[in-house]
């Protein structure tokens, strides 16, 4: 303001608002950090691993000033055309989020090298594309092991999604969690299909959870995307207790709701978003875990009567232990 | 062409312009410029070589399930099962190419072509066997049986043939020698020999209708069963024929889709190609050239549509299901833009109508 008083007083106010205008223009320019967002199937509202993606990519928006474009896919052949599109225009950054989009990214990150891709679950070797991995079975087995002290049936239940190497590593990780508490607790597990259908199918997971809670399960960890809520609405009408997850989902049914294993997709979209406008991109695996907060449990004022002092103390010694190394969560992915 | 046919390609043309206009309005009524959105999806569907392959992309298999609703339509029955006939015919490309690696290069392909037809064709027969031995409506079966292709093809796609590399529910590849590489032309898009094939298939449903007794006799039992049946015709053979040379041409999307594509069969590939299909079907009034012609349209629009996403801020591509809805409904109601001043002219003879079989109504 004062550099526009004073070219004011000296009678060139409008060779000065020129200037002004010009130099605002060239800021935005240099600042505006395009990046695109191309959400799964489940869409941005599955309050779940799209939901956090998105968040993440907002708040980029919000702190960082990027512009922000996002999708949801038709069909499976259209990543890659969407790919291409962004790409195509001044796009500075293409974050897929979810292994279906793995071969697109593949393929478009090879015919665009100067621009920069990010995908979620799954790994795509090429130097322009950064592949955001979690170590989903740490989680898993903190989770397992909070179901298992809340218990006293020494029952507790998973409901998967999709029967896909993915999932199977949560349930492994839960049932490692809850055999630690308890070896000789029962873990039932089932998964809601075996195509991505699965994902949204909220009325089957509420059966297999009522199923589960009947056959004495007095905790079920849900990992079935948008059809988690069929798990929680069972939860209710039975009166017992779900474990969440991706997103913090204990605000959806507080009082049935245990916790929910946090899988930090927006904490990943938004360093990666960070990096790549600072010029710090780097290509190659990032992996999240419980070492870098990527990985973990949410403690909120929704279920922080339902963890007592003791479980969460317990917890918190189990994830150091994992920390230390003391304890090695088995990962499906290796045992293949 | 007959100048009836002249006339009814006009008022279809005029029905696809009307729905676009519509279309158009409610796109301004949403607040958006329709003539920006008109110029996204211009260029969307044709604005480079890739993406004018991407809507012959997903045209191609819009043409064979459009001329497998056709077929049956003109044999005076409604297939409402190319999803599933598809979705077999598919499953089989796939199966010949990961069972039959030892093939060599020029064999493979077309074994595939064969397997693929042939599951379609079996798929199809059967609705036309309840049919024509049993009476029973073919409408209800063909969309059951969508249900037991779709449970089928998964059970094999995800147990015997289950891809164990990926976390998506898919087949191993097939053999590299039965993929038909796509024309260098449109820049990587995946538009190889399934388009030629397509309108090969247009020009032979043309030929097989029109010029050969077979094609004869299913229009007659289209047209009028108990004059067919009269006249000395084999109902019953008839239908079961074109249901399963119907459901041989919708099981050609598996030529397309897995030797010209991804490789490998994929659950969920289709989106629904099969029911866009009986909408081709209705736009190019059950004429092949017609077929051709409205695939290529919502082939465009979907593609195009997929750019809305990206540049508009209040509409998406759902817009072109609104397209779609809107031009169906116009092409459809042709009656409402030409019927008054035909009626007149040509009083008292039967109304031309293309659109529902004459003889099927019970």
């Amino acid at each position: 303001m004062l550099a526009v008083a004073h070219l004011f007083a000296r009678g060139t106010l409008k060779r000065g608002l020129w200037l002004l205008v010009l130099m605002t223009f060239t800021a935005q320019a240099l600042a505006e950090f395009k990046v695109a967002l191309i959400l799964d199937r489940g869409g941005k509202d599955d309050k779940s691993f799209n939901s956090s993606a998105f968040e993440g990519a907002n708040r980029a928006k919000e702190k960082l000033g990027i512009t922000l474009k996002f999708v949801e896919a038709a069909d499976d052949n259209a990543y890659e055309g969407i790919l291409r599109s962004f790409a195509r225009r001044d796009f500075d950054l293409m974050i897929g989020v979810g292994f279906a989009q793995k071969e697109a990214v593949q393929k478009v990150a090879v015919q665009f090298p100067d621009k920069h891709f990010a995908i979620v679950d799954s790994e795509v070797q090429a130097p322009n594309v950064r592949s955001l991995m979690f170590e989903e079975h740490e989680g898993a087995y903190l989770v397992g092991a909070i179901a298992a002290m809340a218990s006293k049936s020494r029952i507790i239940g998973f409901v998967g999604g999709m029967d896909i190497p993915l999932i199977r590593r949560f349930a492994m990780g839960y049932e490692a969690g809850a055999r630690k508490i308890d070896p000789g607790a029962k873990v039932i597990l089932n998964f809601v299909g075996i195509t991505g259908e699965a994902w949204n199918n909220a009325p089957k997971a509420k059966e297999l959870a009522l199923s589960q809670y009947t056959g004495g399960a007095e905790v079920v960890f849900a990992a079935a995307g948008a059809s988690n809520f069929g798990v929680f609405d069972a939860a209710e009408e039975r009166k017992k207790l779900a474990i969440g997850v991706d997103s913090n989902q204990n605000w959806t049914k507080p009082g049935f709701i245990l916790t929910s294993m946090l899988k930090r997709v927006d904490e990943a979209v938004y360093a990666t978003i960070l990096e790549a406008q600072s010029g710090k991109f780097q290509g190659g695996i990032r992996s999240f875990g419980l070492a870098n907060q990527g990985i973990g449990y949410a403690v909120d004022k929704y279920n922080e009567k339902l963890l007592t002092p003791e479980i969460r103390a317990r917890v918190e010694e189990l994830k150091s232990d994992i920390l230390a190394g003391k304890i090695v969560v088995p990962d499906f992915y290796k045992t293949r | 062409m007959s100048g009836k046919s002249v006339q009814g390609l006009l008022s279809a043309l005029f029905g696809v312009l009307v729905g676009l206009i519509l279309g158009l309005l409610v796109v301004w009524g949403a607040g958006e410029n329709p003539l920006t959105v008109l110029r996204i999806l211009a260029r969307g569907a044709f604005g480079s070589r890739y993406d004018l392959g991407m809507t012959l992309f997903y045209s191609t298999p819009l043409i064979f399930t459009g001329l497998s609703v056709a077929v049956v339509f003109r044999a005076g029955m409604f297939n409402i099962g190319a999803e599933g006939q598809l979705t077999v015919g598919t499953i089989a490309a796939a199966m010949a190419g990961i069972l039959l690696p030892f093939l060599p290069m020029p064999i493979a392909p077309l074994v595939a072509w064969v397997c693929a037809s042939l599951a379609g064709a079996a798929w199809g027969a059967i609705p036309g066997w309840l049919r024509a031995r049993r009476g029973s409506h073919e409408v209800i079966n063909t969309i059951m049986l969508n249900f037991v292709a779709a449970g089928l093809c998964s059970y094999f796609a995800l147990y015997p043939l289950r891809n164990l590399q990926s976390q998506n529910p898919e087949t191993r590849g097939i053999a590299s020698q039965f993929k038909l590489a796509p024309f260098p032309l449109f820049e990587g898009a995946p538009v190889g020999w399934a388009l030629p094939l397509a309108l090969l298939m247009a020009l032979f449903v043309w030929f097989l209708l029109w010029r050969t007794v077979i094609g004869f006799e299913w229009r007659a039992v289209g047209l009028n069963e108990v004059a067919a049946r009269a006249a000395g015709i084999d109902v019953a053979r008839a239908r079961v024929g074109a249901f399963a040379f119907a459901g041989a041409l919708a099981g050609m999307v598996g030529v397309a889709e897995v030797l010209g594509n991804s490789g490998r069969f994929r659950v969920g590939f289709s989106p629904e190609y099969g029911f866009m299909g009986i909408a081709v079907a209705l736009l190019g009034r059950n004429h092949p050239a017609g077929v051709v012609a409205a695939a290529l349209l919502l082939g465009a629009l979907h593609k195009g549509a997929a750019e809305l996403d990206l540049e508009t801020d209040r509409v998406t591509r759902d817009l072109s299901l609104v397209f779609q809805g809107l031009i169906i409904l116009c092409v459809s109601a042709e009656g409402w833009w030409f019927q008054n001043r035909r009626r007149k002219a040509t009083a008292g003879s039967q109304k031309s109508t293309g659109v529902v079989p004459a003889s099927n109504s019970p």
